[in-house]
């Protein structure tokens, strides 16, 4: 049964990307997801490596519309610091704690951290984070501790 | 041209127009900045402000087709690949002791004896 989806949904993406659809192309394509789906069950036997997404959809969708504007608000503080002739920049590492129990979770959070400019997630220590911040604040850790919150939130049961 | 091509036309140059000027930014503070840390955090606007600004204004150009939904699909992986890209560099310069600079009145975290590398 998963084998199927597997196929499904890699001819579906092979389509979606060819746009052409001649009988050998969609012969390749149907080759080449076999193929993949051969290689990932081979691995499957090294590693036995999978995961669930332990994630909700519905919060998921309204932590990127939050997300977003933090993208934005982050952004438009970086390129301030570019611009203004005297470059006021205040470095600083710093440990932020986490309280995500996926490691879907824990990804989410780190790659938030670093895709809004300003704050790079430099290494994972359990459950703590050290991150380089551009321009430190007091407010900082308010507002790492508020993302966490926000993707903890979007978390669901069952998590190990 | 009808009115409502215009519009969309006005709108996807705008955006790929200020998403260029980001780029151009993050280019600008790769140079003005002093040191390796502060750099990264330069370059991340390039890759967030600039990359999604010119996938949304490449999307109008392109109207209702397949090549939205793939343009769509390289921001995700965009999305994705880009912190992950940036976070090994930098925990490969923590990794060979290469240390941000401290601003004043600032004490980094203590680091273990592991973080060394």
């Amino acid at each position: 049964m998963r084998n199927i989806g597997v196929i499904i949904i890699l001819f579906a993406l092979w389509l979606l990307m060819s746009g052409i659809y001649t009988p050998m192309l969609i012969g390749l394509g149907l080759a080449a997801s076999l193929f993949s789906l051969y290689i990932v069950r081979r691995m499957d036997a090294v590693d036995g490596a999978r995961f669930s997404l332990q994630m909700s959809p519905i919060r998921y969708s309204g932590y990127i519309v939050w997300f977003m504007g933090e993208v934005v608000r982050a952004n438009w503080a970086v390129t301030k610091i570019v611009l203004s002739p005297k470059m006021p920049i205040k470095q600083h590492l710093f440990l932020v704690p986490v309280t995500q129990k996926t490691e879907l979770g824990k990804m989410l959070f780190a790659n938030s951290i670093t895709l809004t400019p300003g704050t790079i997630t430099v290494r994972v220590k359990d459950d703590r984070f050290l991150v380089h911040a551009l321009s430190f604040s007091q407010d900082d850790h308010a507002a790492t501790a508020d993302m966490d919150a926000r993707v903890t939130a979007c978390e669901t049961e069952g998590g190990k | 041209m009808t009115v409502i091509e215009t519009i969309v036309e006005i709108l996807s140059w705008f955006f790929m127009v200020s998403g260029s000027i980001f780029v151009l930014i993050g280019a600008i503070g790769t140079l003005r900045f002093p040191d390796f840390w502060s750099r990264l955090h330069a370059v991340s606007i390039t890759e967030s402000a600039g990359m999604i600004l010119l996938i949304i204004g490449m999307c109008l150009q392109a109207g209702p087709t397949l090549i939205t939904v793939k343009l769509l699909l390289i921001g995700i992986f965009l999305f994705l690949t880009g912190p992950t890209s940036t976070h090994a560099v930098a925990d490969a310069a923590l990794v060979t002791g290469l240390r941000p600079p401290e601003s004043e009145g600032l004490k980094a975290e203590k680091l273990d004896e592991d973080d060394n590398g």
